[in-house]
């Protein structure tokens, strides 16, 4: 082993001096979350970096829904978790179907959709929040847990339309002739080639669809409005109605809700890097 | 559904689905589903939307809002500053992360997370930290200095600077991930050579990172300035428009309205936004579609 020279030493020093303040900017707010969810009341309010007396008390009183914020969390931990799921099948279902038939079938007006998909991506989102909660009071679904997955199916369809079109025009055409050649009908192209080939592009759209549902707050809180059909946002922004509100279980609960979506994130992560940052964009 | 229909009308010539392949039959049944939504969902109420803010009036009274144009330069403050200083430090922080050592993988492993967990629960934990009698930011300062630090969120200048940081805090890493790929990219043998022949740090950004980046970084930059347009959370759930309503976002300012039953007055603050919105659209639409 040879000794770092003094340049090595230097290049190493300004490195640290770049990554400790990132670091630090990273984890302070996550690290104050996990911070109150393990402290006392007292002690969270006192500003202490560790509490003097650390205590999984917070968590008892979540999951046993001993306050009046949390009489309904496993209800809306549910309602959040069947929410996120209907949002990752629907938006897979539409998605593929539509990206198999622009990219595959080349049906007449395809480009066309896709453009017009490609448009519903970019307008921001919170600008149709607006017309879309009035289109779901028209169509009579308020409060109803439809008027969510449809909304989020809508903003995650047309990302994921553009993402696995973009994956299935890589898929070599030869297999689709060879398949109609053995006498494949459309469908069972469909099933027996397309799906397994598209799996990990398919996987990725999955975890983008279930992660943007379960994260979203501003529809969720303007579509649903009954403590017992809202999802766990919603009801760690209803803490705020309060004066005196209890901070230390809010975050408690906003850590669990995090947990979630950070796990299925690592987990995918491989898929996740591979085919969303390459479809967000191509430069 | 159109092949159905196509026997009972009096088309002249051959019935529809004889003229299409089953193939192309196959390819408009699987579209039809996305059709369906994209209609409902969005054609309508795009078309209802501004239907009701079709009324001139509508435009008088926002141009008459204070709070309305009070949110429209908070926006353009949003837009020009918060974004061009989050792409340049995540330009920065691509060129940190592509170096080769361990540590740093595992720095960028963690770098990761504020874009892994929801906003909700990291936003409001921020805002309890820049609470003035309890939060930890305030505790710090008396610590250090003996006085009592700042009432953060009760002046719209400070408080909307940090819901900008809310903001760089949860984009950043994204962003930061696609210049890496970006740079990444870049063929190694040009460093080398630059190595070579002496180039400073600086001549190696400017005559060989930069010109391959460039495109990617303005791409990223426009895209990131359409989405941040949309970013209701980092603004609402920080000062809630507040002090004032003098914080508001145009995305807020929408919701704003539709809590004080203003409707048509919501998607009018929305239609005014849109020769903005547009043209970047347009741009990205033109750029991806190449």
């Amino acid at each position: 082993m040879k000794l770092p020279s003094l340049r090595d030493v230097a290049t190493e020093a300004r490195l640290l001096l770049i990554g400790i303040p990132v670091f630090l900017w990273t984890m302070i707010p996550i690290y104050h979350m996990f911070l109150f969810a393990i402290s006392p009341k007292e002690d969270a309010f006192s500003g202490k970096l560790w509490p003097d007396h650390p205590t999984l008390h917070n968590f008892e009183i979540v999951f046993k829904q001993q306050h009046y914020f949390l009489r309904d969390f496993y209800v809306q931990f549910w309602n959040s978790t069947l929410i996120a799921a209907s949002v990752g099948v629907l938006t897979l279902f539409i998605a593929t179907a539509a990206a198999f038939s622009i990219s595959r079938l080349k049906v007449p007006g395809g480009r066309m959709v896709l453009n017009l998909a490609l448009f519903t991506y970019f307008i921001p989102a919170a600008f149709l929040a607006v017309p879309m909660y009035r289109t779901m009071g028209n169509y009579g679904l308020l409060n109803n847990h439809w008027s969510l997955i449809l909304a989020m199916v809508t903003i995650a369809s047309p990302y994921a339309i553009w993402v696995l079109k973009q994956a299935s025009d890589k898929l070599p055409v030869e297999l689709d002739e060879a398949a109609v050649m053995d006498g494949a009908t459309t469908l069972q192209i469909f099933r027996l080639v397309y799906l397994p080939l598209m799996m990990p592009s398919l996987v990725a759209i999955g975890t983008y669809a279930v992660l943007l549902a379960w994260n979203e707050y501003l529809y969720a809180f303007l579509l649903l409005s009954n403590d017992r059909e809202i999802t766990l946002p919603v009801a760690l922004g209803n803490f705020l109605a309060a004066d005196d509100s209890p901070w230390e279980l809010l975050m408690t609960t906003g850590f669990i809700y995090a947990l979630p979506p950070a796990a299925v994130y690592y987990a995918f992560r491989r898929y996740m890097v591979g085919g969303l940052t390459a479809g967000a964009v191509k430069s | 559904m159109a092949i159905t229909l196509s026997g009972d009308q009096a088309i002249p010539g051959p019935p529809l689905s004889s003229r299409l392949s089953p193939a192309q039959v196959w390819g408009i049944i699987l579209l039809a589903p996305y059709l369906l939504v994209f209609l409902a969902f969005v054609v309508y109420p795009v078309g209802y939307g501004l239907w009701l803010a079709r009324a001139p009036e509508n435009y008088v009274a926002l141009y008459n809002d204070p709070i309305f144009a009070r949110a429209a330069v908070n926006t353009l403050i949003f837009l020009v500053i918060g974004i061009n200083i989050k792409m340049l430090i995540a330009l920065f922080l691509s060129g940190f992360f592509a170096q080769q050592r361990t540590w740093i993988k595992w720095l960028s492993v963690i770098f990761i997370l504020p874009w892994a967990v929801p906003s909700i629960p990291t936003i409001l934990s921020v805002r309890f930290m820049l609470n003035p009698e309890w939060g930890m930011i305030n505790h710090f300062i008396f610590s250090l200095t003996g006085d009592d630090g700042p009432n953060w969120l009760n002046d719209p200048t400070v408080a909307l600077s940090m819901a900008i940081a809310v903001h760089i805090w949860k984009s950043l890493p994204f962003w930061t991930l696609i210049l890496i790929t970006g740079r990444l990219a870049i063929s190694h043998d040009l460093f080398e050579a630059a190595e070579v022949d002496g180039a400073s740090w600086w001549q190696k950004f400017r005559y060989i990172t930069w010109p391959s980046m460039q495109t990617l970084y303005v791409t990223c930059t426009l895209l990131s300035m359409i989405w941040t347009l949309g970013d209701f959370n980092s603004v609402y759930l920080l000062t809630g428009g507040g002090p004032a309503d003098l914080t508001h976002v145009l995305s807020t300012l929408g919701i704003r309205y539709l809590r004080l039953d203003q409707l048509s007055l919501a998607m009018a603050s929305i239609v005014c936004a849109m020769p903005f919105v547009l043209p970047l659209v347009y741009f990205m639409m033109k750029r991806l579609s190449r």
